[in-house]
């Protein structure tokens, strides 16, 4: 297998697969992609279809949320070849995405309380509140279900 | 990567690349972080705004529609073929880049060829979606009276259910171009113009109140955020297509086979990739969770 011409700024060649091996890990990655996908469709049309308590439908999109950053691993350390560089390299990649997931929680965990917050101390929220405690997730009852 | 070498070097000596990477291929990571942080922020405020209300429409609702399946109540159907079209484009690319690696010049324009038709499948769902969104008519109550109105920028009608006698009471309010939609939304057998010529009693007669999905309007926000992040996002996979269109056109006239290496291709690949993984994020955060 013949290298491409390295720039001058790359010391040591980037590591080739075989043909045979990479079309393997290419066949393989996206088998799996393609499953973990289908997994997520499930667990979101199984919210759809049966009406769990509040909680248990958090733990389910928890769940689907990990699935989703597992794609995200597949997705860049092997399609994107993140996973072949040296560890200097992918540091400069993880550790600001690791620190985007408090910004990511810090702003949901926000909203949330905005929430708590206008509700416990607005007295106009309080009818509306009342009336949201009706209905089911906006869920329409009058059209056509799966069944 | 040959690791003893990768230990023994000094990475911070000068005269090389710290990263052991070619400059553009570097330039191009750092390029995507910071679009990433760009599509994480409008992600999060999303977030952060749909948390924040007591009401939010359900994706299942809002996004059931399937091209040809007419009003079959399809939730996340057409979603999942979109994400797998942009799943499938990607592996093609990285087939088109794997190609290049090994200097096959005929493999790097079919696979590129492919990876350019998803993109293109890609936004032809997209612009459906949106068209079937901004065009669908949906019975809303605002202001006192019943409407007909489509998911916009201004509007969402997706808010809580509205029942008995609250519509009737509405729709002796409806002024008379919304008695006219709102017929035409069950009846299709005389056009606008001819029920426009109707009077406002003859048209009320028309309607089963019964039967008709009433909804108050939704948290306008949504619009916003559907349409501006999912634009965003299709910017970025129709620029992407015209990177590869180009990438395909200087394969097909040798730039790559005389300068002796394809990573032109690699970058365009890279910058593909990111293109699903925030699909794949935004599919999460808007028809998920």
């Amino acid at each position: 297998m013949d290298h491409q011409n390295m720039s001058s700024e790359i010391t040591v060649p980037h590591h080739q697969h075989s043909d045979e091996e990479f079309k393997g890990r290419v066949r393989k990655t996206t088998i799996l992609l393609s499953v973990i996908t289908v997994i997520e469709l499930g667990l979101g049309l199984l919210m759809y279809s049966t009406d769990f308590p509040h909680w248990t439908d958090l733990f389910i999109k928890g769940v689907i949320a990990i699935l989703t950053l597992a794609k995200a691993f597949y997705i860049v350390s092997i399609f994107m070849h993140l996973g072949d560089e040296i560890r200097n390299m992918i540091m400069t990649i993880a550790v600001p995405l690791l620190l985007f997931v408090w910004f990511i929680a810090a702003f949901l965990w926000d909203g949330s309380e905005y929430k708590n917050l206008r509700n416990r101390y607005d007295k106009t929220k309080q009818e509306q509140l009342i009336k949201m405690n009706t209905p089911v997730k906006g869920q329409d009852t009058a059209t056509h279900h799966l069944d | 990567m040959a690791t003893t070498a990768v230990a023994k070097t000094n990475w911070w000596s000068g005269g090389k690349s710290p990263f052991n990477l070619e400059y553009g291929k570097l330039m191009m990571w750092y390029f995507l972080m910071s679009d990433a942080f760009t599509f994480g922020a409008f992600l999060i405020s999303y977030g952060t705004i749909r948390f924040s209300q007591n009401f939010w429409p359900d994706p299942n609702v809002v996004f059931n529609a399937l091209p040809g399946a007419g009003h079959a109540n399809l939730p996340l159907a057409f979603v999942s073929v979109m994400t797998f079209i942009l799943i499938i484009s990607s592996v093609t690319m990285v087939l088109a880049v794997h190609a290049g690696h090994n200097n096959d010049k005929k493999g790097v324009i079919k696979w590129m060829i492919w990876t350019i038709i998803g993109g293109l499948a890609f936004l032809s769902c997209q612009a459906w979606e949106w068209h079937h969104l901004i065009t669908g008519g949906h019975a809303v109550l605002t202001d006192g009276h019943l409407d007909v109105v489509g998911q916009t920028t201004r509007v969402n009608p997706w808010g809580a259910q509205v029942h008995g006698a609250a519509i009737t009471e509405a729709l002796s309010k409806t002024p008379h171009d919304a008695l006219v939609k709102l017929v035409a939304l069950n009846d299709h057998s005389q056009t606008h113009e001819q029920l426009a010529k109707l009077s406002d009693a003859q048209l009320q007669g028309m309607i089963n109140t019964a039967e008709l999905h009433v909804r108050e309007t939704g948290p306008v926000a949504f619009g916003g955020f559907f349409y501006g992040i999912t634009g965003f996002h299709g910017f970025h996979v129709f620029s992407g297509v015209v990177i590869n269109v180009i990438m395909l056109i200087m394969t097909q006239n040798n730039v790559f086979a005389r300068r002796g290496h394809y990573l032109m291709i690699e970058k365009a690949g890279l910058y593909w990739h990111f293109v699903d993984l925030v699909w794949v994020f935004v599919f999460l955060c808007f028809y998920l969770v």
